[in-house]
């Protein structure tokens, strides 16, 4: 095992992962939960063809891998005329596939929210969507932030498939160091180490933020 | 604090003919209810018997197949297919509910949860309403407890929180759905007490309850409901102490004698 390749590879890879794979990461969660939250939305709408529409969206989406749309966003759309460069292709192809997944995790801690929340929200006056913004969506918030944490973590991890399209980012910084130096096992493994150490500090954020959600839900 | 409608000639509420099926169960079939200014109407019966629905019918928390629900001065809603949901809501702008398991806001303060209504729906000056609200509060011994959150208090702080929440939206009708029945035996004198003290205030009130002692002693007129009828009506004394119905008679000896 050569060491001081490992330590060496250690910091050009985490300065990518830094610069490129976390705000890749932060970026498409971020636009992935705001459709996330349409699509919940729609998905438990009372007309048929909007809630249609969304459940028709979440079943390409977890019904298609992450890749697959990658390359079709990326390779695929040049050939109707329509190019986009590399980075916004992967933040494209991100936000949608986060938007599908995450749709299913608010749906679920929407609905988990007792009847009788809305019915008092009723009560006091208010329509639907005054119950739904002050009333659910604070407590569903609370539900979903294991889950969301999840889809953020694999999330993380999944923007190493952003090399493929050229975008610079960790994985991509990794292959390149490999190819150099013909080390592919002390290079990957250091990779895996960085994208790990990520993964921690995601983890130990989630608890953070489900302490102070915590006065959220009943006990 | 006092009801905000005068008294007046006719009654405050009138509901009349009210119809409800879910599927194949008919749970109403037609309940006519009409409750003067100031007056307390207990509605009784057995599990099943539609009681807590006609409640819900009144707030437009369920829609009534058919049937017709008049405010004093407002409009009369006609329930049937082509009922709009204004139509609906606008009954919940003249009564107030207070709910068997208090639904309070768990992610709100005490204080939070009474204002919500009053600040957010009726758009009425934050400052004032918080006033108020602190003195209602004050009113039911929890003016320690506004800044606190509704997990923190035992289900007969929170209930009486439910109560306050309902009477700080001014409303002209207080709706009770078995307010004691989620609490423990030694709590519910304290929620009782309060709602004696809002009748003889004055307040209208229509409250499903198996409490029969408290309704003999505070209730205006008893309905005893069952299978999704009226079966019989009148004052307390009588209704409860010498029902003229067979089904009242044993229904009434059941609660009192559960052994």
């Amino acid at each position: 095992m050569n060491w001081q390749l490992f330590l060496d590879s250690l910091g050009p890879i985490a300065r990518d992962g830094l610069t490129g794979s976390v705000p890749l990461a932060l970026i498409s969660f971020a636009l992935g939960l705001a459709i996330a939250l349409c699509v919940a939305l729609m998905r438990i709408s009372r007309r048929r063809v909007v809630s249609g529409i969304a459940r028709a969206y979440i079943s390409v989406i977890r019904g298609t891998p992450l890749l697959v749309q990658l390359f079709v966003i990326f390779y695929g759309l040049p050939s109707v005329g329509v190019t986009i460069n590399p980075w916004p292709s992967a933040v494209i192809a991100f936000s949608l596939n986060v938007g599908g997944y995450a749709a299913e995790v608010i749906r679920a801690a929407i609905l988990s929210v007792p009847k009788g929340q809305w019915e008092a929200g009723y009560t006091i006056g208010m329509s639907r969507t005054l119950t739904l913004r002050r009333l659910i969506l604070p407590q569903a918030a609370r539900v979903s932030v294991p889950p969301l944490s999840n889809t953020f973590i694999s999330l993380v991890k999944d923007t190493s498939l952003a090399s493929l399209i050229l975008v610079t980012e960790l994985f991509r910084q990794a292959q390149q160091i490999a190819a150099f130096s013909q080390q592919f096992m002390v290079v990957y493994l250091a990779a895996a180490l960085v994208y790990w150490v990520f993964c921690l500090v995601l983890s130990a954020g989630q608890v953070r933020i489900e302490r102070r959600l915590d006065r959220y839900v009943a006990h | 604090m006092s009801p905000t409608d005068a008294p007046s000639a006719g009654p405050l509420l009138r509901a009349e003919g009210l119809q409800k099926s879910f599927g194949e169960n008919h749970v109403l079939r037609s309940i006519d209810l009409a409750v003067g200014s100031g007056q307390v109407l207990a509605l009784i019966g057995p599990s099943g018997s539609g009681k807590t629905t006609v409640l819900r019918c009144l707030n437009g928390l369920e829609q009534p197949d058919a049937g017709r629900v008049a405010f004093a001065g407002g409009p009369e809603v006609d329930f049937g297919p082509s009922t709009t949901r204004k139509e609906k809501e606008s009954l919940r702008t003249r009564s107030a509910m207070v709910f068997q398991n208090y639904n309070l806001f768990p992610h709100m303060t005490v204080l939070q949860n009474v204002i919500e209504g009053p600040v957010r729906v009726q758009g009425r000056p934050r400052a004032e309403v918080v006033a108020e609200a602190r003195a209602l509060l004050a009113r039911v011994g929890l003016e320690a407890k506004a800044e606190q959150y509704p997990h923190e208090l035992s289900g007969g702080q929170q209930q009486r929180v439910g109560i306050v929440r309902a009477l700080a939206l001014k409303p002209s009708l207080l709706l009770f759905d078995e307010p004691t029945s989620a609490l423990d035996p030694e709590l519910v004198g304290d929620v009782l007490t309060v709602i004696k003290e809002l009748a003889s205030e004055g307040w209208t009130m229509v409250m499903v309850t198996h409490e029969l002692a408290f309704a003999r002693e505070v209730a205006h007129e008893v309905v005893f409901m069952d299978g999704g009828v009226v079966v019989e009506r009148g004052h307390p004394d009588q209704v409860l102490r010498a029902p003229r119905a067979e089904r009242t008679r044993q229904f009434v000896h059941r609660l009192l004698n559960p052994f």
